[in-house]
């Protein structure tokens, strides 16, 4: 019985609620959606804490005992997971405030905003397969929504795909609950996991498993990902940040769930298909990655590969490698929602999306081109940045399970990322500078300081590592003995 | 040549009369959805239809006119309804959306039971009677 576990869902829904009602004062509305995120944040340390005392924590909502409820459980991997959303959403807000413009800001925005990360954060903390369902769709309608806000051509036609691939994937997501409420009897994770333990992982539930995989790999951008660079160049920047940080995001999530809680039983099949799926991944996307010259596609494939990196974490499943995969999402998240704003921000100065159109931006905007050059040293995994004890530990799991081919794809895609940003940095940073002192816009400051927020945020994680690592650690043992979870929410 | 304007006397005076009963009938799902087939989401439903029926025997304006709800703010009172009743067994220290229940004699009626699942259908009969005719009255005044 912990009533702060439900906070980081109902804190955003109610602010979003709320500012229905405050639509024309745009300024309370900013601030209003702002520290919601950053009293998230405050629980979400708050709760880590907590868990590092008592395990993981659960909540019964309407005081229904576990396997008859619906319930919230947070362990360290879904609180730090919280933590780090509240983090970028309030950043992206930062960037939204002077990026976004009132005729947005009017049409309920900032509702979308907090609903969105409202769904996040559920289906990070839920512990209900159907609920999860529920958080899934709470998410995605926020983001039909902001993605298609504004209502230019190409908002329009990439919305379609979007919501075609979103409404087909959540159907294939409900057909597969539906079969493994027929199958199992139940819907609480824990319930689940312990039915499936006795009962012995079954083809039939093998399967199921396999379809599951199929909608989190729609959903994450495993593999079928064709729908994702589009979507995710069509929106606004601020919008933008949000998606590449947060979406694909709780999709990997829901994976790291479904495979190392529920179906944890025959990896040999399961987890031999994700690390196909993952080593994938990671050629499609580094191709495209190189592939293009429109700076929100190279960034929208650096998702891409980040994705089938997380996940080779997941297919060797060894702790190293699930650590290594806990610190990579993080890391991910922040500095994927870096690179959004700072592609977003370099379109904005230049009014180009083509690199080969910009030229010399490092002249006028020095600060803009070094952040560019650490996010791009920390997608990379240099040293003292946060990318590099994630690759570090994966690499480490591969080479011990002896998953050699996965360990030279995740290390080759690295060159990729380095080489596909690099040539962004060279290309439009360095240079004859095509704006002339006079036309040089100044950067604006809520633009600047948003990005020097993330970029710190990364130096801070990479060099701060090791106070994170108690979180990372439990969270992974937490993955890798679902005895945990199961005691947590059942026995107690 | 001008249209001829119809004479929708028929429509007019049976919709004055229907609605009503439309309007009880949805009253009375909302409320015995508890131990009857019904509910929020139909009572709500039932109620956009009641309504949506005034509007297509009269004309928008006057409709606007005698209705001066703007349906967007009902769909904002309906989910915060709901999320207050669950945010306030969180400040009596329950779980989130804990339900109380307790039985009062309320004259008329008799012995009733009051629970407090029912604000929240009322939330939900709200946010989905706002939502209908949002989405209805967003594509019939879409002129462009």
């Amino acid at each position: 019985m912990n009533n702060l576990l439900v906070l980081p869902m109902v804190l955003p829904v109610l602010a979003g609620i709320i500012l229905i009602f405050l639509r024309p004062y745009v300024r309370l509305q900013r601030w209003i959606s702002f520290s919601v995120m950053i009293v998230n944040a405050i629980i979400g340390i708050i709760l880590l804490n907590q868990i590092q005392e008592q395990g993981p924590l659960r909540l019964d909502i309407g005081g229904w005992e576990p396997p008859f409820g619906i319930m919230f459980v947070a362990d360290s991997f879904s609180v730090l997971l919280v933590l780090t959303t509240s983090i970028v959403a309030s950043i992206c807000l930062l960037y939204a405030f002077s990026s976004i413009g009132k005729s947005y800001e009017n049409m309920f925005f900032y509702s979308f905003v907090n609903f969105l990360v409202a769904g996040v954060n559920g289906s990070f903390l839920t512990g209900d397969l159907f609920n999860l369902y529920v958080a899934f769709e709470v998410m995605l309608l926020a983001s039909y929504v902001l993605i298609t806000l504004g209502g230019r051509e190409v908002q329009l036609r990439e919305s379609i795909k979007y919501v075609a691939i979103n409404v087909v994937s959540s159907w294939i997501f409900l057909i597969s609950i539906a079969y493994l409420y027929g199958t199992m009897g139940t819907l609480n994770f824990a319930h689940l996991s312990s039915r499936i333990a006795e009962s012995g992982q079954t083809p039939l539930l093998t399967v199921i498993s396999i379809i599951f995989l199929t909608v989190f790999s729609l959903k994450a951008g495993l593999l079928l990902y064709y729908w994702l660079p589009g979507s995710y160049s069509a929106p606004p920047t601020a919008v933008a940040a949000l998606f590449g940080a947060l979406l694909t995001k709780v999709g990997i999530y829901a994976m790291f769930r479904m495979f190392t809680l529920i179906f944890y039983h025959e990896p040999s099949i399961t987890h031999t298909i994700i690390g196909v799926l993952a080593g994938l991944t990671l050629i499609g996307g580094s191709i495209g990655a190189i592939a293009y010259k429109d700076v929100r596609q190279i960034v929208s494939y650096n998702v891409v590969i980040a994705v089938g990196f997380i996940l080779v974490g997941l297919a060797v499943a060894t702790p190293e490698a699930i650590e290594g995969s806990i610190y990579y999402l993080v890391h991910d998240m922040v500095v994927k929602a870096l690179l959004f704003l700072l592609a977003g921000t370099m379109i904005s100065l230049t009014g180009y999306i083509r690199i080969d159109y910009m030229s010399g931006l490092i002249k006028n905007y020095p600060m803009l081109g070094w952040m560019f050059f650490i996010a791009m040293l920390s997608l990379a995994g240099v040293p003292p940045l946060s990318g590099f004890i994630g690759k570090l530990l994966i690499g480490q799991g591969t080479v011990e399970v002896g998953s050699y081919i996965l360990l030279a794809l995740v290390f080759i895609s690295s060159l990729f990322v380095l080489y596909s940003l690099l040539r962004v940095f060279l290309i439009s940073f360095w240079g004859e500078t095509i704006i002339s002192e006079e036309d040089e816009e100044p950067l604006k400051k809520g633009w600047l300081i948003p990005c020097v927020l993330l970029t710190v945020a990364t130096i801070g994680l990479g060099l701060g590592a090791e106070t994170i690592s108690v979180y990372v650690q439990d969270a992974a043992n937490t993955l890798l003995n679902p005895d945990i979870y199961i005691d947590a929410v059942l026995n107690d | 040549m001008k249209p001829i304007k119809s004479n929708d006397v028929m429509l007019q005076t049976l919709t004055r009369i229907l609605v009503f009963i439309i309007l009880s009938f949805s009253i009375y799902l909302l409320f015995a959805g508890h131990n009857h087939p019904g509910g929020g989401f139909i009572g709500g439903l039932m109620t956009a239809s009641a309504i949506v029926l005034l509007y297509l025997s009269f004309d928008i304006k006057s409709i606007k006119k005698s209705l001066p709800i703007n349906f967007i703010t009902v769909i904002g009172i309906g989910l915060l309804l709901a999320v207050a009743t669950g945010i306030a067994s969180m400040l009596f220290g329950y779980p989130f959306l804990t339900q109380f229940f307790d039985y009062f004699h309320i004259p008329l009626l008799g012995e009733a039971e009051l629970t407090t699942a029912i604000p929240f259908d009322v939330g939900v009969y709200l946010v989905v009677v706002g939502a209908a005719l949002t989405i209805i009255l967003t594509i019939a005044e879409d002129d462009i």
